[in-house]
């Protein structure tokens, strides 16, 4: 006897809607409005104070985006889900919501170069500080715990340099501390990982990437897990103490498995609304249909791009967990047993000047600030992405001058492979002519 | 709010507003091995509109300490209790699933301390299939995922929570996996399957009742429940299109909407 409950495919194409509410209408619509009638001025007050659900305002909900967000939350196998107009908001809203003036936060050090700017520069303005661990230093994030820090953040494999956080034994610490876990996800999608099953609490993700396919919409999520307990300890006022906001309501007592989500719509939603828009959601939705199909390309293809860049004698170096002689190898294994995704991490040999002559001359590989489009996407992030960290940052990130990012897409591999051949002919010319 | 029943604490949702004994109460009994979050599109509702509000966590349950009660006739005397603890004379009571068997075998046995009772997805009996049984007193969490497919309608599995953004099956499932499989669900489903007193305790009922049905209910199909409406002699019934099991919350608006009039009706506050 086995629960009949949709499994990950099928809830890909058909979680979160129901046609049959819908005007039968097989496709989910874009509800292109700002707000919704109430029934009469009880209805109204009671959508206010949260004592029904339903649509107010398209900046706290929207009906299309609520298809987006369940399915989202039935992928990842989380309560609930907040759909935000970037990954960046989701990010900055997960934050806000589970933090105070005086509190503290503990990052890996590798992540998306915006991701690092908020916890640097932006979040201590509102007076919310971040120490950075490097992501294989498992025990530093333990040493980085203060009684203020409400939260470890991280991206599970690294932006751009691809090292994994060992997040069984990050988790363990989290909970020894009585702090949830956040990750973005973004570089997996749950199609290769599921962060909540691995003890995480909330996940974020930008929907621009993998998940859209499409580069077409800038959509972010955040994801509740569940089981954080937010009453067990007095270290959470923001979700368990009564919100002046709701007339003396506490987040946690009443709406539990999914307090984080309710606080974070009825605050963030109402005072930051960084809402997405239904056509993106729209959008996003479209991508999200393909997800595992195109997750098996992406990560075949990467795995060909992998051992010809290893074999290649313009790479000085190859950073993806699938490769035997990478620190991460074994915790990838277990971690990421569908694949270790399409990001892949090199050094070209000749430095800066090589990396910027490959990526002028590559032509089907498009030179942007991108990741996770079905397309193959190159990059230079010490002089793009992570441009605004200073050397002392980069270097905690693991960063190097001669790092390439690419992001395999799912094009016909022998023609990524010849675009990349005309990159590195290109590429050496510079040397050769030094060398003369 | 936390206060104490024979000697143990418990933990009941107000809804929202600081407890009133002066104000009529309505005390809401969530379903096996859930807790009072199931409640929170009803409760804050009549929080606000002059009812004061207890939606308890059974002992062993959500926030109450623990064990849990095994049997459904200690559950209905321990409602009883909760409502002398808290200083009131009588209350209307609101039941899911076990609920509806304990608002039944409360109302039963303390006619004069029950003005009305509201049952969900009520019927005269839970028998409980043997395996998913031993699944759940075993504490294999495979028991959560079975309840939430059966316990769940079209909403349930495909979409579409009354709150934005909220996943009917994940957050029911995470209710009762935050709890105890095996103390909380296992012997609530076993004191489910021993209640055998559920038509002679619904013959007993002198207050006014209603039965809100989902016709997709596969655990209380529409014919039980009417069964068990037959049963009380001043009831109604309300069945709810396109619902499964969770009335609660994959029909919120609706079954509020229900109980709302039932209750103003029957108990009405000033």
């Amino acid at each position: 006897m086995d629960p009949k409950t949709y499994k990950f495919d099928t809830i890909s194409l058909h979680g979160g809607y129901m046609p049959s509410k819908n005007a039968g209408s097989r496709q989910v619509p874009i509800y292109q409005t700002t707000s919704y009638l109430f029934d009469d001025v009880d209805h109204a007050a009671a959508l206010f104070n949260l004592e029904q659900g339903g649509h107010i305002y398209s900046r706290i909900s929207n009906p299309t985006v609520q298809v987006l967000e369940e399915r989202v939350a039935a992928l990842e196998g989380g309560t609930a889900a907040l759909a935000t107009a970037s990954g960046m908001s989701a990010i900055f809203l997960a934050i806000m919501t589970l933090c105070n003036t005086g509190d503290h936060v503990v990052v890996s050090s590798q992540l998306y170069g915006g991701t690092v700017n908020l916890f640097r520069l932006t979040l201590p303005k509102f007076g919310i500080k971040a120490t950075f661990v490097k992501p294989r230093d498992t025990e530093g994030f333990k040493k980085a715990i203060q009684e203020n820090t409400k939260c470890i953040f991280g991206e599970l494999v690294g932006n751009p340099g691809n090292e994994l956080m060992n997040m069984p034994e990050i988790v363990k610490i989290a909970n020894e501390a009585g702090i949830p876990v956040i990750i973005d996800s973004t570089y997996q999608t749950p199609y290769l990982f599921k962060p909540l099953e691995h003890g995480a609490d909330i996940v974020v993700h930008s929907l621009t990437k993998w998940m859209a396919g499409h580069g077409s919409s800038m959509a972010g999520i955040l994801v509740e897990g569940g089981k954080f307990d937010w009453l067990k300890t007095d270290k959470f006022p923001t979700m368990t103490e009564p919100y002046e906001g709701y007339h003396g309501l506490s987040f946690a007592e009443e709406f539990g498995p999914v307090a984080f989500t309710m606080k974070a719509r009825a605050e963030g939603m109402r005072d930051m609304g960084p809402c997405l828009s239904p056509q993106n959601a729209w959008n996003v939705l479209q991508g999200i249909e393909t997800l595992s199909v195109r997750m098996e390309k992406h990560c075949s293809n990467a795995l060909k791009m992998v051992e010809y860049l290893s074999n290649h004698k313009s790479v000085a170096w190859v950073s993806h967990a699938s490769l035997k002689d990478n620190p991460d190898y074994e915790l990838a294994k277990t971690l990421l047993p569908k694949g270790t995704g399409s990001m892949i991490a090199f050094g070209i040999k000749g430095g800066k000047e090589a990396g910027a002559a490959f990526i002028d001359n590559v032509k089907l590989a498009s030179h942007l600030a991108n990741v996770g489009d079905t397309r193959t996407l190159v990059i230079h992030p010490a002089s793009a992405t992570h441009s605004q960290m200073d050397e002392a940052t980069l270097k905690l990130a693991n960063m190097s001058h001669d790092m390439i990012r690419l992001s395999v897409g799912i094009e016909d591999i022998d023609d990524i492979i010849n675009d990349f051949e005309d990159g590195f002919r290109a590429a050496e010319k510079p040397r050769l002519v030094a060398n003369k | 709010m936390k206060f104490t029943v024979n000697k143990k604490e418990v933990f009941a949702s107000t809804g929202g507003r600081p407890f009133d004994k002066k104000k009529p109460l309505i005390i809401f009994i969530h379903g096996s091995g859930l807790s009072h979050i199931t409640w929170v599109l009803q409760t804050r509702y009549f929080a606000f509109h002059g009812y004061s509000v207890l939606a308890i966590d059974l002992p062993g349950h959500g926030y109450s300490e623990g064990p849990a009660l095994e049997s459904i006739e200690e559950q209905g005397k321990w409602i009883a209790d909760v409502i002398d603890s808290v200083g009131v004379k009588e209350a209307s009571l609101v039941g899911h699933s076990q609920g509806c068997l304990v608002v039944m075998e409360c109302a039963s046995q303390f006619p004069d301390k029950i003005r009305s009772i509201g049952l969900m997805g009520g019927a005269g009996a839970i028998p409980m299939n043997p395996e998913l049984l031993e699944l759940a007193e075993k504490g294999d969490p495979k028991a959560v995922d079975l309840m939430m497919d059966w316990a769940h309608g079209p909403a349930g599995h495909f979409g579409g929570h009354p709150v934005p953004g909220l996943h009917h099956i994940n957050l029911g499932g995470s209710i009762v996996i935050n709890g105890s499989v095996k103390n909380a669900l296992g012997v609530d489903f076993r004191a489910c399957d021993n209640y055998k007193n559920g038509f002679e305790a619904a013959k007993k009922i002198k207050c006014p009742a209603i039965n809100i049905l989902g016709d997709r209910d596969r655990m209380c199909p529409v014919k039980e429940g009417k069964k068990l409406a037959d049963n009380i002699k001043d009831s109604e019934v309300e069945v709810i299109e396109n619902c499964g099991h969770m009335i609660l919350l994959e029909e919120a608006g609706k079954s509020l909407a229900i109980l709302k009039k039932f209750i103003r009706n029957n108990h009405p506050a000033e």
